[in-house]
């Protein structure tokens, strides 16, 4: 059997493919719902559609914790219980997680990552008439903006940190391609009268115990805004650490975001799960060409210097510990700072800073240990106890 | 060349350079800088970064042998003297251990252990099993009873060996070999020092290849937090068993009460395996055991887990003093288990041999040259 680890554009992408050259394929993935952490619960998506037509199975609400290549087994932790699963073949499509990068007051409740928020927004959160700043960078603000808007928030004003200069040329190769212009477009449509303001970041998130303000550096002058709610994006940050357990760490993930590259990744992983490779080559010129144009993206948004010197000494940068930036004064690796001051050592297991650390200082968190993710002590006895479902 | 290496090069001064700044090579720093002695420490990574980080970090009073005993009661009244000028972020917790009895036969071991203890001074408690029952109320029921050593202590030891080092000289390198006058770095920088003691635990072989020190596997895991799950340091009267038996690989229930309110879930033990990967099977059967002992952790989060080396030694004690042949090289390794709760004994041993001054203990029963076959 091919397991597909994911659910979300390039896990359903692949299994339909596997499926489609008859063989027999399972999907796994955390939440209840498939679609990924973008698309989840957005029924009217085509692919999710032709998923749900399928009747490939979904394991939803299943997280992975553990693998092990030798046996080919999943082990796999439910509400209600644990699980093995065995495969011939896995399709890892784990996507990726918001980045958040360390600024004062960042961890005012009233601060949300842009794609955290949304998703809230999606399990009912109220936005109507609430005032939200969204700021950070990439395509991604614009959606997320769009999305609350169309909820009745009022968006004042979309920072994104990457100036006209860089935008332009981007905007440009865009209006090249025409399924990505009419997605700019509707977004346009759909954020029409709403600022937004290149070569703008946030500075500092203030209020007494939630957010009131946002600090800005808005194109060179510092301005304070009311809001809120902030919504923050600093681009994506692979998921790679069933990937890294299974495989090692040179394993190469791409996470862009891009839905249309998710989905011919994913497609192309698919047929080659399914030993067709014929069928997996011929999406090469498609894959390259969507490739390129992720390419260009992570060029464009590149994060700038400014962002790495936002956070100061009282600066928290690792919430699950509460490690203030100043602690690491000194420590000259990730692992020198998780031995000496707990950075990276709670129940995210520096998922969170482990990113921005890697930005701020060029650190490489080498370090995968088991569990993937925080797991019932029972769900790691699951063999011993036999197969529980 | 760097920085670090002219610093090597230019300063030929250090009476003594210690090799490794684990617990054990960080308090041997401390001891021997603290008699007056000009001290550097060369350590290749980070501070405390071995099987100091590694371990489960007790302090605790053994009585595996009257070597054994003698080492590690010393050693805890160095603890407990250190405890008060420890920083916090070292959680040295004197919250005790528990050795729990399963049945008659380990009970008979509490009270042979009670007795021996007692007549040595060390305060201990022998519980029922209501006693256990009420000490540790996530205990399963029905365990024949326990014996408390109350001043056995819990600590974070890469934080302590990190308080050791302060104001200590660290060098950064690869001693790649030992010389007659000190030591040359996989740089090619030559070091010439009054004397080198080699703490480097499972690689002590590396440097000395004559020395009986070899790689002893364990696992341990680390939960989320809660807070008041448990009070002691609790631990099956079969770990001895278990940390006896030189062949087979083994696990034994040994469960940590963290200050961070987080559970240290141990412990087993395997020889002959160099890879430091966390496996499965070996992880599970740990865990199992642990279960066994307080099915409560079931339900639990663990949140990581990891595997270490512990540098064991044919007759469970560890290499303290100078190397034989060598005037100018001094060991001290092969503490297996016990590294933290020996560390400060054994840098007073190490600074009592290198100072010609008289030792608290005998050294006899830790000196490298002594005899490691079991029928002389």
């Amino acid at each position: 059997m091919i397991v597909v680890v994911g659910a979300g554009p390039a896990g359903i992408a692949a299994a339909l493919a596997a499926n489609e050259c008859g063989r027999a394929v399972t999907v796994i993935d955390e939440n209840p719902a498939p679609g990924g952490q973008i698309w989840r619960g957005d029924a009217d998506q085509r692919w999710v559609v032709r998923f749900r037509n399928s009747g490939i199975p979904l394991l939803a609400g299943a997280r992975v914790v553990w693998g092990d290549p030798v046996s080919r087994t999943l082990l796999l932790e439910l509400p209600d219980g644990a699980r093995q699963i065995e495969y011939e073949t896995l399709v890892i499509a784990t996507g990726s997680r918001e980045r958040f990068l360390p600024f004062p007051g960042w961890t005012l409740p009233g601060v949300f990552g842009a794609g955290g928020l949304q998703a809230l927004a999606k399990s009912g959160l109220p936005v109507q008439g609430k005032n939200i700043i969204v700021a950070g960078t990439g395509p991604l603000l614009l959606a997320v903006a769009a999305y609350l808007r169309g909820k009745g928030a009022n968006i004042r004003l979309i920072a994104e940190q990457t100036p006209a200069a860089s935008l332009w040329p981007f905007g440009w190769n865009l209006a090249k391609r025409p399924a990505k212009s009419l997605q700019g477009l509707r977004l346009a449509w759909d954020l029409a009268g709403v600022p937004y303001v290149p070569a703008s970041w946030v500075v500092s998130a203030n209020g007494e115990g939630r957010l009131q303000s946002v600090v800005l550096n808005r194109r060179g002058t510092v301005v304070t805004e009311e809001c809120d709610y902030l919504a923050i994006g600093f681009g994506l940050q692979p998921s790679t650490e069933l990937a890294t357990l299974l495989v090692g760490p040179d394993t190469l993930v791409a996470a862009t975001g891009d839905a249309e590259l998710a989905l011919l990744e994913g497609r192309a992983a698919g047929y080659r799960a399914a030993g067709n490779v014929p069928k997996a080559a011929a999406m090469d010129p498609d894959l390259r060409r969507a490739r390129a144009f992720a390419d260009e993206l992570d060029k464009t948004f590149a994060l700038r210097d400014e962002l790495r010197h936002l956070a100061d000494a009282d600066t928290i940068v690792c919430r699950c510990e509460d490690v203030p930036l100043g602690r690491l004064e000194g420590k000259d690796s990730f692992r020198d700072a998780k031995l000496h001051t707990r950075c990276g050592m709670g129940p995210c297991q520096g998922r969170i800073c482990g990113p921005a650390l890697n930005f701020l200082f060029g650190w490489p968190d080498t370090s995968q240990r088991p569990p993937i993710l925080p797991a019932r002590i029972g769900t790691l006895l699951a063999e011993d106890q036999g197969l529980r479902e | 060349m760097c920085n670090n290496d002219r610093l090597f090069a230019a300063i030929s001064s250090f009476d003594v350079i210690i090799v490794g700044s684990g617990i054990v090579g960080s308090a041997c720093a401390r001891e021997l800088a603290d008699a007056g002695l000009n001290v550097a420490v060369c350590e290749e990574s980070v501070v405390g970064g071995g099987a100091t980080a590694a371990g489960m970090g007790h302090v605790a009073v053994m009585d595996d042998s009257d070597a054994q005993f003698a080492l590690t009661n010393y050693s805890q009244r160095l603890w407990w003297e250190l405890a008060p000028n420890l920083p916090a972020d070292a959680e040295f917790s004197g919250s005790g251990s528990l050795w729990v009895a399963a049945d008659d036969e380990e009970m008979a071991e509490v009270h042979r252990k009670s007795t021996y203890y007692s007549a040595r001074g060390v305060a201990v408690d022998v519980l029922d099993s209501g006693g256990v029952a009420k000490a540790e109320p996530n205990l399963r029921r029905g365990l024949a009873g326990g014996l408390r050593l109350p001043a056995d202590a819990v600590c974070y030891a890469p934080a302590a060996a990190l308080f050791l080092m302060r104001g200590i000289p660290l060098l950064r390198g690869t001693v790649t070999t030992l010389t007659p006058t000190g030591f040359e770095l996989s740089t090619g920088v030559k070091v010439s020092t009054g004397a080198v003691v080699l703490a480097t635990g499972v690689a002590a072989y590396r440097l000395a290849p004559e020395l009986p020190v070899y790689p002893r596997k364990g696992h341990l895991l680390i939960t989320d937090r809660y807070p008041g799950y448990l009070n002691h340091q609790v631990i099956e009267l079969g770990y001895l068993k278990s940390a006896h038996s030189h062949d087979a690989d083994s696990v034994a229930f040994n469960v940590q009460p963290r200050v961070t309110g987080q559970l240290l879930i141990g412990s087993s033990r395997q020889l002959g395996v160099a890879d430091p990967a966390v496996e499965n099977a070996m992880l599970r059967r740990m865990l199992a055991r642990a279960v066994e002992y307080m099915p409560g952790l079931e339900t639990l989060r663990g949140i990581r887990a990891w595997a270490g080396f512990r540098a064991a030694t044919p007759d469970n004690l560890p290499l303290i003093g100078r190397r034989p042949g060598h005037p100018n090289t001094f060991i001290a390794s092969g503490h297996e288990g016990l590294g933290i709760s020996t560390s400060l004994a054994t840098a007073k041993l190490i600074a009592d041999e290198l100072l010609n001054r008289t030792s608290a203990i005998p050294r006899g029963p830790y000196d490298p040259a002594r005899s490691f076959d079991p029928h002389a």
